[in-house]
């Protein structure tokens, strides 16, 4: 099968990717989804979490942020809050954010508002931190 | 007359003036093109979104979700976004001045209209005004502007929508055309539009939804208001610097022709002085002899 995806990733500041990919697995809210050529229309929402894309044999990682993605016609449409490719991750930022996150997540009880604040900051340093280790 | 001392202290004078508003049209016109550069890159973002709008909204019934609801004439609610500086021309007043006139226009239809501005110059030119109308005002904003602050006035925007204390919320703003062309744009913002007219009969894919539709809704529907007023305030930032650079451009130009004009005077008024003095002399020495 030589069709292809056409991946077209987009933030409030800019166009992170648009390009041709052969695989792609993105965070869903409900749950980690594979999408090849030939996937039917989908819209869903994303969580937090790591989206990879293969190209050519390779795989690259990205780590997004809140957001939701359109399938349709072969064409993947990514749109996020934020979106940082592995090469991009600031590691001591995340790890400097991954310790604060967890300061405050100890004081803090899950009634409080900022808990779940916190929790969705602890999530993406992780990630972050994870995607990271991976280029 | 004045004397050649006085118009040499104003030729100075104008000449300091000229440097500044010469600096000013420079720093203006490099922000401009940062500010064009965001405004420019934030657009796909929002095409997108607006895409992924119309295609569910063709699918949707009108009421599939609270924000989409038309609830009739109530009270309305304006953003208005204006610049935190002056010295950028008619800027702030235009879009003002366009609050105002909205304000005037639909006093009938609407039980109340609000304001709420974000930039110093839009409250102080319209405090004296519709004083009694103004809400809110966010200061500041323009410096570093970040989908965050954008996102935090939808949501205070969005919920006010949903608590019913408005029925409908509009944006007003300096839309960006060209350097030195500014429009002033109305959209609204809520109860969101969706474009029914539009025939994309070819286009009627049936999504799989996940987790489910009103869930989906739900999450892109607020998101569109906080979209639509980052846009806003990007759109307005490179306005401003827009409008700044073009009124510091025709200032230096007035500035110089001023320096002209003062120039030709001093020197008439130096020749004048040689010549009484050489009259003196003259007259001196012809009693001399």
């Amino acid at each position: 099968m030589a069709e292809k995806l056409t991946l077209e990733m987009v933030t409030p500041y800019k166009k992170v990717l648009s390009q041709e990919v052969d695989e792609i697995t993105v965070p869903g809210s409900l749950g980690e989804l594979g999408l090849l050529p030939g996937h039917t229309p989908l819209l869903t929402t994303l969580k937090i979490g790591d989206l990879s894309y293969k190209q050519d044999g390779k795989l690259f990682h990205v780590a997004v942020n809140w957001g939701y993605l359109e399938v349709g016609d072969d064409k993947v449409t990514v749109l996020v809050d934020t979106a940082e490719r592995a090469d991009e991750i600031d590691l001591e930022r995340a790890k400097a954010a991954l310790g604060r996150a967890e300061e405050s997540l100890k004081t803090l009880t899950q009634e409080d508002v900022k808990f779940t604040v916190m929790q969705s900051a602890l999530q993406r340093a992780i990630i972050r931190i994870q995607i990271a280790g991976e280029r | 007359m004045a004397s050649l001392k006085d118009i040499k202290k104003r030729i100075g004078s104008v000449k300091n003036t000229q440097q500044i508003t010469k600096a000013m049209k420079m720093v203006s016109a490099a922000k401009l093109r940062r500010a064009q550069e965001a405004a420019v890159s934030a657009r796909p973002y929002a095409e997108k979104l607006e895409q992924v709008l119309i295609n569910l909204s063709q699918r949707e019934e009108a009421d599939a979700h609270p924000l989409l609801v038309q609830r009739g004439k109530g009270r309305a609610l304006i953003l208005l976004i204006t610049a935190d500086r002056g010295l950028c021309g008619g800027f702030t007043a235009n879009v003002s001045k366009a609050a105002e006139r909205f304000i005037r226009d639909n006093e009938q239809g609407f039980e109340a209209i609000d304001l709420m501005i974000t930039g110093r110059k839009g409250k102080e030119f319209l405090r004296s005004r519709v004083g009694e109308n103004i809400v809110k005002v966010h200061e500041n904003l323009g410096a570093n502007l970040s989908y965050k602050t954008a996102s935090l006035i939808g949501q205070e925007i969005v919920s006010s929508f949903e608590d019913e204390t408005y029925d409908a919320v509009y944006l007003l703003y300096n839309a960006f055309e060209s350097a030195i062309s500014q429009i002033v744009t109305l959209e609204q913002l809520l109860p969101i539009k969706t474009e029914t007219e539009q025939e994309t009969e070819e286009n009627t894919t049936d999504y799989i939804y996940e987790p489910d539709r009103l869930e989906v809704l739900s999450q892109i529907l607020p998101k569109m208001v906080d979209v639509q007023i980052f846009r806003g305030l990007l759109e307005s930032n490179a306005s401003e610097h827009g409008a700044r650079m073009a009124a510091m451009d025709s200032a230096s130009r007035n500035a110089a022709e001023m320096i002209d004009k003062l120039t030709l005077k001093y020197n008439r008024a130096r020749q004048a002085a040689i010549t009484t003095e050489l009259m003196e002399i003259i007259s001196g020495s012809e009693s001399v002899k």
